[in-house]
């Protein structure tokens, strides 16, 4: 089905604030102590004073660690919209967009989007993500008793498909790791910087084949926060705006039934599609790809289904390095949820923010008219898409 | 350590009284005919809640799989590296399941029959290569 793109960009909202805590394996702060010092890092960055927060949007990570009420542990006296949303990792992206519909109907001025999670407490970060201590019966005890744990199975069981429909092998896997460190390594705030060949890449232990633990992201500890306001707002505002110029939102329903080919199909598709006719762009206008990389499957998968690159053909697309710096494609541009840090959407959501406004340094993309940001949930069960821009007249017929 | 036994309980009871006779049960909507991976109160098909329990063949493809190297519970530790599998039934739906074969001699496609092992209190499906 068509989206009819009715949507006028001018009412798009924008992204004013980008507020950050250090980005970290150790236990620092509880949840709502690291999101708070996100929404700080946020306003001040804006320019914003904290009485000017009139919205806030709530999402916890796999610790479920954040309270609705989130506006109480920050002191906003002022909140005229709340709420706790779960899209998994299309959250961030989700966030956005209710928060862009809300300044745009005037029901708030300035809406902070806020993630925060803290898995990390000393052990392994594996037992959050794995599920294997829930006790359960019934039919979901077959499923552990056939030892059938976490995300990193289903997506490597998505990935296996992939392989075996369309022949995308181990080298191409990998080609996404490699790209996605070389970014990682110009970019100071990133986790894993050092030397990675695709020698290295195949001589890391497996995790769940085909997934070598070089293909898995990096679970972190932190929190993230976003400021959204009106574009009319966002012009007198500390830094360069990051105008909202397409959204769209795809949740697949995903049939464990003969037929259905989720594995290899994902949200992005609709999401893709709902977002590019509302910024009147398509696949070859975008300049800089910021995707959703829990895996290095998900990259190649999302690609895609943005139209990248034909349906199967996300292998031999990538193979060449041209997702890594100075390539035709750059993607991932801050290191990813693989090497960089792990905070969901919001992982994709800050580095295009950072590359919309230029403000990368080393690995800034010289050409940031056209950002693309792919947020992923589930096991490719739910997905939000941004297109954001440096320039308040992009997208449909330019209306400013 | 063993690993974790599963247990019949209300809604499952039907799958695993087959299982005991050697019988994979899946269940079928009485309004539309559709299959459905049990347990399932309504079919994500058309709606309804009337679903009843219909014997299926046992046989099926392998839709896809892994090879868990990762230790996640205890009690696979003296069964690493095995196989999880997503099995297509011939009837439609898809399930979890374990393929009773080395890991490099599975292969997407492959066709597999059910067979049933004792664990703990139930008998279970797994799958051998056809
Ligand atoms: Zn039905």
């Amino acid at each position: 089905m068509t989206f009819n793109a009715s949507f006028n960009p001018s009412g798009g909202g924008a992204i004013v604030g980008l507020g950050m805590t250090e980005m970290t394996r150790e236990y620092t702060y509880s949840s709502t102590g690291l999101a708070a010092i996100a929404v700080r890092n946020a306003i001040t960055d804006a320019g914003l004073d904290k009485s000017d927060v009139d919205g806030i949007l709530v999402n916890p990570g796999i610790m479920g660690n954040l309270q609705p009420d989130l506006q109480k542990a920050l002191g906003l006296e002022n909140v005229r919209l709340q709420t706790k949303m779960d899209g998994r990792g299309s959250t961030a992206g989700q966030m956005v967009q209710y928060a862009s519909l809300a300044v745009q109907s005037g029901l708030a001025n300035v809406v902070v989007c806020v993630f925060a999670d803290d898995p990390l407490r000393g052990g392994s970060a594996g037992a959050a993500y794995g599920g294997a201590d829930r006790k359960v019966t019934g039919m979901p005890s077959l499923h552990s008793y056939y030892g059938h744990f976490g995300a990193n199975t289903g997506y490597a069981l998505a990935a296996r498909r992939h392989m075996a429909l369309y022949g995308t092998t181990q080298d191409q896997l990998g080609a996404v790791a490699v790209s996605t460190r070389k970014w990682a390594q110009l970019n100071p705030i990133a986790m894993q910087r050092g030397e990675m060949t695709l020698d290295d890449y195949h001589n890391s232990r497996w995790i769940v084949e085909p997934f070598h633990l070089l293909d898995c992201t990096l679970v972190t500890n932190g929190a993230i926060a976003v400021i959204v306001t009106s574009r009319e707002r966002a012009k007198d505002l500390k830094q360069p705006p990051a105008y909202v110029i397409g959204m769209g939102q795809g949740h697949p329903g995903n049939p464990r039934h003969a037929g259905a080919e989720y594995e290899v199909n994902t949200g992005a598709i609709q999401a893709g599609e709902t977002a590019y006719a509302m910024a009147g762009v398509g696949p070859k206008d975008i300049d800089v790809r910021e995707l959703y990389d829990c895996y290095t499957y998900t990259t190649l998968v999302t690609l895609e289904d943005y139209g990248f690159a034909p349906k199967g053909e996300g292998g031999p697309f990538v193979e060449d390095g041209k997702l890594g710096p100075g390539g035709s494609h750059p993607t991932n541009t801050g290191g990813g949820e693989l090497s960089s840090y792990y905070m969901w959407g919001m992982t994709p959501l800050s580095e295009a923010v950072i590359q919309t406004r230029g403000q990368g340094g080393d690995h800034q993309v010289k050409d940031h008219s056209t950002v693309l940001v792919s947020c992923q949930g589930g096991i490719l069960d739910m997905h939000a898409s941004l297109i954001l821009s440096p320039d308040s007249t992009a997208g449909t017929g330019g209306h400013s | 350590m063993t690993r974790p036994s599963p247990t019949s309980d209300e809604l499952s009871a039907p799958f695993f009284e087959g299982t005991a006779n050697g019988v994979l049960m899946l269940q079928r909507c009485r309004n539309c005919a559709k299959y459905a991976f049990p347990v399932q109160e309504i079919c994500t098909n058309c709606l309804e809640g009337d679903l009843e329990w219909v014997e299926s063949s046992g046989e099926g493809t392998l839709h896809t799989f892994g090879v868990m190297h990762h230790l996640y519970h205890p009690g696979f530790a003296r069964d690493l590296p095995y196989n999880v599998a997503v099995v297509e039934l011939t009837e439609g739906p898809r399930m979890s399941a374990r393929v009773d074969a080395p890991s490099d001699e599975l292969e997407v496609g492959m066709e597999l029959k059910a067979t049933f092992e004792p664990a703990g209190e139930v008998m279970v499906p797994v799958f051998q290569p056809a």
